[in-house]
């Protein structure tokens, strides 16, 4: 065990399965001598040398389309687009490519890759470097999408990540890089995708969150015992495929649910589970489930960032006026 | 002239006629419903079975859906690329003795693919060269820039086929680009382009040839442009006749590269009136073995196309397939029993 921030415990996670695996390897821009613009891949260059540690040109299609050509001939690529934000001229490479080569092939190819990128709101950033875009790749059959929200999560996730068979879009909401530090195992360790993590039971209400706003939603959760309220909050970890039974399983148990997201509201993955719970527990449902999340804006810069992003007071005050419902 | 055997020369043009007897039978098995949409190669053939023929069995070819002449003479059954065509996309499914990737529909795309499984083959020292095929309207793509850039820049064994077959649909070459060639594009990226008659199979060999030779000593990669004509329409859903004349395709139907190859046999005395006969009769043997065969295959089970989004099934894709069979099995009933 030690302390470490989620750019350290993504950091040991490539390297151990870069150690274990002759096939893993690294490519994105200033991913080398740089050791990435967040200094996730730090190390991993002298350790690995440059046939494993690629600095690319600028060209994020590029990118993910060569990579999609290695993972075809069993090479490993584990991606990084500097920042979401960029990822859209490589979209249609992942879109129209990476997410089908399984189905077009009918099982000859498959495209084993991962994609790592920084996502979600930060302080005082610049447009395009707070994006929150993860229901385009979780609207897209084909692609796992997986977003942690702590250091554990996040190496035990991207260890998944880098064995699973298909395509992953990793994100990492890069305001946690940094934001504290967590007991991590030293050794290798996974967690399965697909499966969320119930991080406090309750009876009263499911709270569900991902990626940063878990650490908000955890907050809330504190401020709501204070007010009686016992919620149980679940962490997601896997945006797609999503975790159906642990949602409907709470939900039938508290009767009411919150979901909170950063995204945008319209065709969020908060309106996804919210169908999903009026088709499988509706008669379980003692109020109607509702989403706290981001605004259909584009994200405001450093003026006006803090009207945008929920907060933890948005949280308690809505989970406070549903339990009233 | 390429060093090539009699009996290469003979195989390059049965190739090339059975290439044209697939083309000329598929358009018909879409007229007569049988099969889909399908975009003919007609004209294209010298350019797709050269720069096929000389590739070795563990080198790659990444073809587009216009590419059936390099399917053929890569040894994918006709069949199977009749089975694609007629909707059943276990066609695609590339037999595992092949080095053929699924074709791509979106244009300029797939080179980047090809690029990065040449660059893969080379960091697990394979000897293998890889050859990408695309029109000249996908060298307008951000994707071939950057296929191109990546090539270079990591000095791949890659080869750029450009068929420059004159239209994208309706758009003629000069609306592409104002470059004189397309071949001078590669300089910009560091290696070598070569412009060739394309509609002349022994000038499309000798140019890839070259080029694989290059690449196999770690010279990286090549372009070759293969200047030639789309004589068919773009696809069963396209009409010529609205962007070019019949004159224009008149002109190009006297360079045919099926015609010129025999013109060369004939006076090779390599071809005689029988030979070539008896090549267009095993042709159409062949292809109507293939039509039986795609014919009698039996229809792919109802629920075929969720087998392939994941490796492992997850829970939503089984519960939406057992949604959809019993939903279908449903309507049957209703439909024998209303």
């Amino acid at each position: 065990m030690s302390q470490m921030n989620m750019v350290q415990s993504i950091n040991q996670a490539l390297a151990q399965e870069m150690e274990r695996d002759q096939n893993v390897l690294v490519l994105g821009e200033d991913v080398g001598v740089d050791g990435g613009v967040f200094r996730v891949t730090e190390g991993l260059l002298q350790k690995f040398g440059e046939e494993r540690v690629i600095d690319t040109p600028l060209s994020e299609s590029g990118i993910v389309g060569t990579s999609i050509g290695m993972a075809v001939y069993g090479l490993k690529p584990v991606v990084e687009i500097q920042f979401s934000g960029f990822i859209y001229s490589a979209f249609e490479q992942l879109i129209s490519h990476a997410s089908r080569i399984r189905n077009r092939s009918r099982g000859r190819f498959t495209c084993p890759l991962v994609v790592r990128t920084p996502c979600s709101w930060v302080s005082r950033g610049l447009e395009h470097h707070e994006e929150s875009t993860e229901a385009l790749f979780i609207h897209t059959p084909g692609l796992k999408v997986v977003m942690p929200s702590n250091p554990y999560d996040a190496k035990g996730l991207l260890i998944s990540s880098i064995r699973d068979p298909d395509p992953v879009i990793f994100f990492e909401p890069l305001r946690l890089y940094r934001a504290f530090k967590q007991e991590v195992p030293d050794e290798i360790y996974t967690i399965p995708i697909g499966e969320a993590n119930v991080v406090k039971e309750g009876t009263d209400i499911t709270l569900i969150s991902y990626g940063a706003m878990m650490s908000s939603v955890l907050e809330a959760d504190e401020i709501l015992k204070g007010n009686n309220i016992n919620s149980e909050v679940i962490n997601l970890r896997t945006l797609s495929p999503l975790d159906k039974d642990t949602i409907l399983k709470s939900v039938k148990k508290t009767g009411k649910c919150v979901v909170v997201h950063e995204a945008p509201l319209t065709c969020g993955l908060g309106a996804e589970i919210s169908a999903i719970i009026n088709e499988k527990a509706l008669l379980n449902l003692e109020a109607p489930v509702i989403r706290i999340t981001g605004f259909d804006t584009v994200v405001p810069l450093a003026k006006l960032e803090n009207n945008y992003i929920p907060d933890v007071r948005r949280i308690v005050t809505e989970t406070k006026n549903l339990m009233k419902f | 002239m390429p060093k090539l055997s009699d009996e290469e020369i003979k195989e390059l043009y049965r190739l090339m006629v059975q290439t044209r007897v697939f083309d000329e039978k598929a358009w018909k098995l879409q007229r007569q419903g049988r099969i889909g949409t399908y975009a003919p190669i007609k004209g294209q053939e010298a350019s797709d079975i050269g720069t096929s023929f000389v590739l070795s069995k563990n080198d790659w070819i990444f073809p587009t859906y216009r590419n059936m002449g390099a399917y053929i003479t890569r040894g994918m059954p006709l069949e199977k690329l009749l089975q694609y065509w007629s909707g059943d996309e276990r066609g695609q499914k590339i037999p595992e003795n092949l080095n053929i990737f699924t074709l791509a529909i979106p244009v300029g795309t797939q080179p980047l693919h090809a690029v990065g499984l040449a660059w893969a083959a080379k960091k697990q020292k394979k000897d293998v060269v890889v050859l990408t095929y695309m029109g000249e309207a996908a060298t307008s793509t951000g994707d071939f820039h950057e296929a191109m850039n990546f090539a270079g820049v990591f000095n791949l064994p890659v080869i750029f086929v450009v068929e420059n077959n004159q239209y994208a649909i309706s758009v003629p070459r000069s609306k592409q680009t104002k470059s004189e060639t397309i071949a001078q594009k590669a300089i910009a990226y560091g290696f070598n382009g070569i412009q060739v008659d394309g509609n002349d199979i022994f000038a499309v060999i000798k140019a890839t040839k070259d080029a694989i030779e290059k690449s196999k000593q770690n010279n990286g990669p090549s372009l070759v442009e293969c200047v030639t004509y789309r004589l068919g329409h773009h696809t069963t859903a396209d009409d010529y006749n609205i962007y070019r004349t019949e004159e224009e395709v008149q002109l190009w139907s006297q360079k045919d590269p099926i015609e010129r190859l025999r013109r060369f046999m004939e006076n090779k005395k390599l071809w005689t009136k029988e030979f070539g006969d008896k090549t267009f009769k095993e042709a159409e043997e062949n292809m109507e073995k293939a039509i039986v065969a795609m014919e009698s295959l039996s229809k792919p089970k109802p629920d075929e196309f969720f087998d392939y989004v994941f490796a492992n099934q997850t829970n939503s894709i089984k519960m939406q397939r057992e949604y959809l069979l019993k939903y279908l099995d449903e309507k049957e009933k209703e439909i024998r029993f209303p």
